[in-house]
């Protein structure tokens, strides 16, 4: 099985260490992983904000670094959801297809193509879980709370399988963060507002850590937590599932 | 070309493809003692007060024993005896502006809700169940239904010219999200369930 | 009373900064949002059969928006023979007309109305207010604004942007409340007492439509305060507003839909009135005027069409976490939040340019959406026309022009990368930084580290 290991272009400038737990994880638990050198990003920052016509080079870029691999893996349910939903390429539509139907997010991955069923990982901290909205209502990586039926996590599945955790309960378990893409700086006040509330319910219920599928929302929700002079730190769930902390 | 043309015109250029109506929803039924002690759970829940009795003349007695000004009281079910009974229609709603309670003929009764199917078959006049003060509704037993699908399927709501799904007192919660009882309709609901 | 003297805001992100200056009332406000969306939820999760009621739902409206032609015919043939008179008006202005023809017909001075978001979007109170007719709304939170003259910020819930101090102290000024009296009870009472000499005193009601039967003729009003009914039953003429989108083929399909109109709004099982006129009384005229509006322009747009199905239960509101902050105002729509921003570009692209923005499109709309109708995916969408048409600013169309082109080329972007924290250099907005960068503002960035993912995988991991 050959992966495709897709960074997010802000993971890649801001967060290596994030991609670094990616790898680390997946290379333990036995899989061949490839980084194509030549990546940037999922285009999604340009289609959010109404410039899909503008993707058009991201998105052949992507095809052209991603064709070939049985499956694309990336620690961001957001960039996953947008390639999903979205890549394009008129040259060479039937392999961006491909890539849709084999691009997975990292937890998804681990519990429905690895079936993961153990890990060796410890973290004895007090935890929240930040349900990012790509991931959850896009990829349904997790049951939604707006709908009747059966309750599930896969994310959640995962942290279960850390020794000494101790995860938190939110009072508004899916709610979103405010990050929103360039809603973040376009939507300022009402975007802060929403990351506040958040990071404040998270803080409410004793959480020593936040973490999360993607880090556009920890990114948002560590500025925060920083300018609050927070000891509360944000973890992508990579850096605790792969226990190198 | 009228608005009325023009509007059929580009609706029909613009609409989508065909597609069927679903069947029609149908649920099993619920033993019929289940569907009461629900009727009474959820129609307490929405502010009515629900009392099972065991015949109309019961509803007089409790009515007599628990007010005491029938004077304006309109009851339009013969045999409840209690208040002024009436059988023809009344004229003029704006009479009954000082209304203290009506006593009013349910034709069935909806467990899921709550709600009572109120027609104007039994209404001397269509405003008597919205204007008066208290509101007094009386159905039989065996007219409590499940839900809305066993209730339509009953009924022919087309048939009077009007008729209404009434559950509990009239209520608002337009300020500041408190709920409060007695908006512009009855301030308080009574169901009364004859065996 | 004269028109309002309300000023609307343009723009979304001004408006809700302007929400924002009193924190405190943002987070009441989020709350009692909140509190019906966990209310909502409540609802929903006692009926085993919820979403198969949603499906069910979504597909009588889709098959009433394939057949809408026949089915507004087969309407207005049975309204016809009921004694109901239909009219017909393309836009805001003829349905405006329509009514005042009528209200002029009957030598009328002034009604009374009960909730309609038709009458809202088509301005008919300061078109019947210009014109010199006194329209009094019944509905305890549109009397509010009303008497506040502002527009509703939200369809259920018209007023649930003020204080019940503030709606205390109006109501001292216009119904004679005691000062700084506020308890809800008290004030509810006091505008029964006003309402019921206007429900008394008023020849002509104006109400909406929930529902319209195409089977049967008649149409389904739902209130919880019993003011249409008040207003209908006691005046001698009613006339009904609606959107041609109302209609439903039978009687049986309301079982489906007033399961879940309530449940999906406020939580409770049903509306405490949900009223079937068929037919007026002896005594009485009663009017349809079906309202097309900018409805059959958007039933062809195969992206957009299915925002048609929509009830106005307002769930996709209370569940939007940017509505809860920046309130309804905020959208300068007659409809506020998810629903309103997927409907008003269709009105007017340019001037509602802003609010398929004004999301995070994070989905839940489309979740608490009883007819389903795909939200986010429409706001998405909208904002492709959108900046297509070239109704974004300048200055962010040539941020994104740039930004795609580094991100199509992996050594740009390399070297913007290098240069240190490029992302927040290119996002539109940014890149026309006045004073202050949006993100810090109230928000640290993040620090760059020494080096990127690549340049670490290149140094330990490449192997050749």
């Amino acid at each position: 099985m050959k992966v495709g290991l897709f960074i997010p272009c802000y993971i890649d400038q801001f967060y290596p260490q994030v991609a670094v737990a990616t790898l680390q994880l997946l290379e333990k638990l036995g899989v061949d992983v490839d980084y194509p050198l030549q990546q940037t990003c999922c285009g999604q920052p340009m289609a959010n904000s109404g410039f899909s016509h503008y993707t058009q080079g991201c998105d052949s870029l992507f095809v052209k670094n991603f064709t070939g691999y049985d499956y694309i893996v990336a620690p961001s349910g957001s960039c996953v959801l947008h390639i999903k939903d979205h890549l394009h390429d008129d040259k060479n539509q039937a392999a961006a297809d491909q890539i849709r139907s084999r691009i997975y997010e990292l937890c998804e991955f681990l519990t429905d193509v690895l079936q993961v069923k153990e890990l060796q990982a410890s973290f004895p901290h007090k935890v929240g879980f930040h349900v990012s909205c790509h991931g959850q209502r896009g990829l349904h990586l997790s049951q939604m709370s707006e709908l009747n039926a059966e309750d599930f996590s896969k994310p959640g599945f995962l942290l279960s399988l850390v020794k000494d955790i101790e995860l938190v309960q939110l009072n508004r378990k899916d709610e979103c963060c405010g990050f929103g893409g360039t809603f973040c700086v376009s939507e300022e006040a009402v975007s802060v507002k929403m990351g506040k509330d958040r990071v404040q319910d998270h803080l409410e219920h004793g959480a020593d850590y936040i973490t999360g599928g993607d880090v556009s929302c920890l990114m948002h929700m560590e500025g925060i937590l920083k300018r609050q002079k927070s000891g509360v730190k944000v973890l992508h769930i990579a850096e605790i599932l792969n226990g190198q902390l | 070309m009228s608005s009325r043309e023009s509007i059929l015109k580009q609706v029909k250029a613009n609409k989508p493809a065909a597609a069927p109506l679903p069947a029609t929803l149908a649920f099993p039924p619920l033993p019929a003692a289940d569907v009461l002690e629900k009727y009474v759970r959820i129609a307490e829940a929405v502010g009515t007060v629900v009392m099972q009795v065991e015949s109309l003349s019961a509803i007089g007695a409790y009515l007599k024993k628990h007010y005491e000004t029938p004077e304006r009281v309109l009851n339009t079910v013969k045999g409840v005896g209690f208040g002024q009974e009436l059988s023809g229609p009344i004229e003029d709603g704006h009479t009954l502006a000082n209304l203290e309670m009506a006593v009013v003929q349910g034709t069935l009764a909806v467990a899921e809700n709550g709600a009572v199917w109120v027609s104007e078959e039994h209404l001397p006049i269509r405003v008597l169940p919205f204007i008066t003060e208290h509101l007094m509704l009386v159905v039989s037993e065996q007219d409590v239904v499940n839900n809305m699908h066993e209730a339509y399927a009953r009924l022919d709501v087309s048939v009077p010219g009007f008729g209404a799904f009434i559950s509990g007192p009239s209520r608002t919660a337009d300020i500041e999200q408190s709920l409060v009882i007695g908006a512009h309709g009855p301030k308080r609901a009574h169901v009364f369930i004859v065996k | 009373m004269s028109s309002s003297t309300y000023i609307a805001p343009t723009d979304h992100a001004k408006a809700a900064d302007k929400f924002m200056e009193d924190e405190e009332r943002v987070n009441w406000h989020d709350k009692a949002l909140w509190f019906i969306r966990e209310k909502r939820d409540v609802a929903s999760k006692q009926l085993p059969e919820w979403e198969l009621l949603r499906e069910t739902a979504s597909q009588i409206k889709q098959n009433v928006l394939a057949n809408l032609d026949t089915y507004l015919e087969q309407f207005e043939q049975n309204a016809k023979q009921n004694g109901i008179t239909v009219h017909w008006a393309a836009d805001a202005a003829e349905h405006n007309r329509i009514v005042l023809d009528i209200i002029n017909k009957h030598g009328i001075q002034k009604l009374v109305k009960s909730k309609s978001m038709l009458t809202e979007e088509c301005h008919l109170n300061d078109y019947l207010a210009d014109n010199g007719i006194d329209v009094v709304d019944t509905d305890l939170g549109e009397r509010v604004v009303q008497l506040a003259q502002e527009p509703p910020s939200h369809i259920v819930l018209p007023c649930i942007h003020k204080r019940k101090e503030e709606v205390g102290e109006l109501f001292h000024k216009h119904l004679g409340t005691e000062k700084g009296a506020s308890d809800p009870a008290y004030l509810t009472e006091a505008a029964r007492q006003h309402l019921r000499e206007k429900f008394l005193t008023s020849d002509l009601a104006i109400t909406g439509v929930n529902f319209a039967i195409a089977e049967t003729g008649g149409f389904v009003v739902c209130t919880n305060e019993g003011n249409a009914d008040m207003g209908a039953h006691l005046a001698k003429v009613h006339i009904a507003c609606m959107g041609i989108e109302k209609i439903i083929p039978k009687a049986e399909n309301l079982s489906v839909f007033l399961r879940l109109l309530a449940r999906s709004a406020t939580g409770q099982p049903i509306t405490t009135y949900s009223s079937h006129f068929h037919r007026p009384r002896p005594d009485q005229e009663m009017h349809i005027v079906l309202v097309d509006n900018g409805r059959s322009i958007q039933l062809g747009r195969k992206d957009f069409y299915n925002s048609l199905k929509c009830i106005r239960c307002g769930a996709c509101i209370n569940t939007c976490p940017v509505y809860r902050r920046s309130g309804g105002h905020s959208y300068h729509y007659a409809i506020s939040g998810p629903i309103g921003a997927i409907l008003a570009p269709n009105m007017d692209m340019k001037k509602n340019a802003d609010l398929p923005f004004a999301s995070t499109l994070c989905g839940s709309c489309t979740n608490v959406c009883p007819v389903k109708i795909d939200i986010h995916n429409q706001l998405y969408q909208w904002r492709q026309i959108i900046a297509k048409e070239g109704y974004v600013p300048a200055t962010k169309a040539q941020g994104m022009k740039v930004m795609a082109n580094v991100m199509a080329n992996p050594t740009l972007f390399r070297v913007a990368g290098k240069s240190g924290r490029f992302m927040m250099r290119l996002a539109p907005g940014l890149a026309s930084i006045k004073a202050v960068n949006p993100w810090a503002k109230q928000r640290d960035m993040p620090e760059a580290p020494k080096e990127s993912f690549r340049d670490w995988y290149i140094k330990n991991k490449k192997k050749s």
